[in-house]
C-alpha cells in the first residue's frame, strides 16, 4: 500500500490547527497549546521527510546490509528541536503563571498595559 | 596547529563558559561575580577582534567542530560536507565584532545598573547565553545550526526581557515576544526541512552550490524571509520590538539591538550566499527595499509622538533597521548586473553594511543613556525629567554624540553611512531618497525633543534626590562613545578596512561556496 503525500497533508493540517489556535484563542494556555502543536507538526515534517518506504534502521552493525534505510539526519534534527521546544514550552507556561499572578486572568484581551 | 586556528570555537566557548561558571563565581560574592562578568565579556571582545584581524589577513576561515576535515568521502568517490562547520568570512567577523563590543559595553553598564536586584547570577548566565546565541548565528556555516543558535538567543532573551518579573508589563512583553518569535523559529525550521528534503544538505555553502530555483526553493525562501524579517523587526511584524526593548533592562536592550541584527545578517546570508545569483527576478530585492522604506517611515512617525524614552528609542531602532534593509536591498537588486553593481549597487551595500555597525554603536549607547536617565530619576517618562545636564554632564555629552549620529548630522558616522545610501538609492528611484531624507529629519526632530525635555530646562521638582551615575555605567557608555568617535573621525580607514571587506564578502557568493566546496566537486 502506498501512502503518497498523506503524511504531508496531516502535517499541514496540524500546522494550520496550531496557527489557528494561536491567532483565534483568547486563553493564554490555549495559545501555548497551539504553539506546541505547531512545534509537533514541524517535527513530524522532518521525520516524514527522512522516511523511506520500507526503510530500515540506519545502523549498520545492528541490521547489516539493507536495501533501504531511513535518513538519520532528520531524526537527529528532530531530537534537537524537541529539546528546544520543551524548554520554550516550560518557559512559556511559567510566564503565563506569572501573568496570572499579576492580572488574575488568562484572557489576553484583559492583559493590555502595553499600548502605543 | 597553533591556538589561533581555534579562534572560531573560542568565540563560542568563552561566553558558554562564562554563562555556566557564573553561578559558581557568584558563590564567592558580588565582587568576584562582577569581575567574572567583565573579564569574560572583555575576552569575548578580544577573541572577536583577533578573529576579525585573522579574517582580514587570511580570508575566509572554515572551522570544523570535532574533526579535522569536514568532508565525508564515500567509497564511490563522492564527497559531502557533513560535519558541523563554522564559516567566518569578512561579513561574519564584522558582525561578531559589532556584537562583542555592545556585549562588553552592556556588561560594564550592568554591573552597577543591576546592582540592587537579586538573581544576578542568573542575569549574568542569561546575558552570556544571549551573547553566545548572537555570535553563533553570525559565524555558523550550517542552516540547522543557525536555527539552534537562533533559539538559544531567543530563549535567553525571553528570560532577560522578563527579568524584572515583579513588573507585569515586562512579563507581558516577554509573552508577546515569545509567541511571535516561536512561530518565526518554526517557520525557519520548516524551510530548513524543505531544503534538506530537496538537496540532502544543510551546509549553506554546499546548498548555494547546487541551488536551482524551483517551487520548493521559493517556498523556503518566503518562509525564511518572513521569519527573519519578523525577528529583525521590519515593518508588518515589528509590534513586539517596542514592548520587548522598552521593558528589558537597559543593558539588555543594548544587546538585543545586535541580536536582532544577527537575524538581519541571517536574512542577508540567505539572500546573498545561498540564493545569490539564482535570484534572477527582483521580487525579493524589491520586497526588502519596500519593507525597509515602510519600516523607516511608519516607525519614525510612531516615535515622534512617544513620551516614554525607551519606547521612543525602540521605534527608532525599527526605523534605522529600514536603512540597512534599503542599502543592502539595493545591492541585492543589482547583484546579477555587474555594471550597475559597480556604479551604485556596491555603494549602497557599503552604506547598508556600515549602517549596521554604526547602528549597533549609537543605538546601544542611546539605550544605555536611557537606562541612565531611568537610574537617576526612577522614571522612563520624559514629562517627569528636566535639567539633568547639571546632574550628569557626561551623560548629556554622550547622549548628544549618539543623537547626532542617529540623526545623521555631519560629520558623525551615521552621516557617512546614510550619505552612501542616499547617493546610491537616487540611482534606483529618487522617491526612495526622499523617504530616507524625511525619516532622517523626523529622527533629528525627535531627538532634539528628548534632549530638550530631559537635559535642558528647569530642574523637575521630583528630581532633588536624583541619584549619581556610578563610574562603571559611565565606562559602559564610554566604550560605545569611543567607538562612535573613532568611526566618525576615521571614516576613510573605517570604510576601507572594516566595511568594504564585509560588503565584498557578502557579494562574493563563489568565494563563500568555494571555501567549503573548494576542489571537492
Amino acid at each position: 500500500m502506498t501512502v503518497g503525500n498523506l503524511p504531508f497533508l496531516v502535517v499541514g493540517i496540524l500546522f494550520l490547527i496550531g496557527l489557528l489556535a494561536v491567532l483565534r484563542e483568547k486563553n493564554m494556555i490555549k495559545i501555548a497549546i497551539g504553539i506546541t502543536i505547531i512545534e509537533s507538526a514541524v517535527n513530524m515534517l522532518l521525520i516524514v521527510l527522512g522516511y523511506r518506504l520500507g526503510g530500515d534502521v540506519p545502523v549498520h552493525f545492528l541490521k547489516g546490509e539493507v536495501d533501504a534505510m531511513v535518513l538519520p539526519t532528520p531524526q537527529a534534527l528532530t531530537l534537537t528541536a524537541i529539546v528546544i521546544a520543551l524548554a520554550t514550552s516550560a518557559l512559556m507556561l511559567s510566564v503565563i503563571m506569572l501573568l496570572y499572578k499579576h492580572y488574575g486572568t488568562l484572557n489576553v484581551d484583559e492583559i493590555r498595559r502595553l499600548r502605543g | 596547529m597553533n591556538w589561533q586556528a581555534h579562534l572560531p570555537a573560542l568565540l563560542l566557548a568563552v561566553p558558554l563558559l562564562g554563562a555556566f561558571a557564573a553561578p559558581v563565581f557568584n558563590l564567592g560574592g558580588k565582587t568576584l561575580r562582577n569581575v567574572w562578568f567583565i573579564t569574560v565579556s572583555t575576552c569575548v571582545f578580544l577573541v572577536a577582534f583577533a578573529l576579525w584581524r585573522d579574517v582580514s589577513v587570511n580570508g575566509i576561515l572554515v572551522y570544523v567542530m570535532g574533526g579535522e576535515d569536514f568532508a565525508l568521502s564515500l567509497p564511490s568517490g563522492m564527497k559531502l560536507p557533513v560535519r558541523i562547520i563554522l564559516e567566518i568570512d569578512a561579513m561574519s567577523a564584522f558582525m561578531a565584532l559589532a556584537g562583542s563590543i555592545t556585549s562588553m559595553a552592556g556588561a560594564w553598564f550592568s554591573v552597577s545598573y543591576m546592582d540592587r536586584f537579586s538573581g544576578m547570577s542568573r542575569f549574568v548566565s542569561l546575558y552570556f547565553l544571549l551573547t553566545l546565541g548572537m555570535l553563533g548565528m553570525m559565524v555558523t556555516g550550517d542552516l540547522f545550526n543557525f536555527f539552534v543558535f537562533l533559539e538559544i538567543a531567543s530563549v535567553a532573551s525571553y528570560g532577560l526581557v522578563a527579568f524584572w518579573r515583579d513588573k507585569p508589563q515586562a512579563i507581558e512583553a516577554s509573552f508577546k515576544y515569545m509567541v511571535m518569535s516561536q512561530i518565526a523559529a518554526m517557520l525557519v525550521l520548516i524551510a530548513v526541512g524543505f531544503l534538506y528534503g530537496r538537496y540532502n544538505l544543510l551546509n549553506m555553502g554546499a546548498l548555494g552550490s547546487v541551488m536551482q530555483m524551483g517551487l520548493v526553493e521559493k517556498v523556503s525562501l518566503a518562509l525564511l524571509f518572513s521569519a527573519l524579517a519578523l525577528k529583525c523587526g521590519s515593518f508588518p511584524m515589528y509590534l513586539w520590538i517596542p514592548d520587548a526593548y522598552a521593558e528589558a533592562p537597559a543593558s539588555v536592550s543594548c544587546l538585543l539591538v545586535t541580536v536582532s541584527q544577527a537575524s538581519l545578517y541571517g536574512l542577508f546570508r540567505v539572500a546573498f550566499s545561498i540564493y545569490g545569483v539564482s535570484l534572477t527576478n527582483s521580487v525579493v530585492a524589491w520586497a526588502i527595499i519596500i519593507l525597509g522604506l515602510i519600516s523607516m517611515l511608519v516607525a519614525v512617525s510612531m516615535a515622534v509622538v512617544q513620551h516614554e524614552v525607551k519606547r521612543l528609542m525602540a521605534y527608532h531602532a525599527i526605523s534605522q533597521t529600514g536603512y540597512m534593509m534599503l542599502g543592502v536591498g539595493i545591492g541585492l537588486l543589482v547583484l546579477g548586473n555587474p555594471e550597475a553593481l559597480a556604479e551604485y549597487g556596491f555603494t549602497a551595500l557599503k552604506g547598508g553594511v556600515f549602517h549596521i555597525f554604526n547602528h549597533a554603536m549609537y543605538k546601544g549607547l542611546l539605550f544605555l543613556t536611557a537606562g541612565t536617565l531611568f537610574y537617576m530619576t526612577g522614571s522612563r517618562d520624559l514629562n517627569k525629567m528636566g535639567g539633568l545636564i547639571r546632574r550628569s554632564p557626561g551623560t548629556a555629552f554622550m547622549f548628544v554624540i549618539a543623537a547626532a549620529a542617529i540623526a545623521g548630522l555631519p560629520p558623525m558616522n551615521g552621516y557617512t553611512s546614510k550619505l552612501l545610501i542616499y547617493q546610491s538609492s537616487f540611482a534606483v528611484h529618487p522617491f526612495i531618497t526622499v523617504v530616507a531624507l524625511v525619516t532622517s529629519v523626523l529622527t533629528l526632530a525627535s531627538f532634539v525633543k528628548v534632549f530638550q525635555t530631559a537635559f535642558l530646562g528647569p530642574e523637575h521638582k521630583a528630581l532633588v534626590n536624583a541619584r549619581k551615575v556610578p563610574s562603571t555605567m559611565m565606562v559602559g557608555m564610554g566604550i560605545l562613545t569611543v567607538a562612535i568617535l573613532l568611526l566618525t573621525f576615521l571614516p576613510g580607514s573605517a570604510l576601507s578596512n572594516l566595511v568594504e571587506p564585509a560588503a565584498k564578502a557578502l557579494v562574493d557568493q563563489a568565494g563563500y561556496i568555494g571555501a567549503i566546496m573548494g576542489g571537492a566537486f
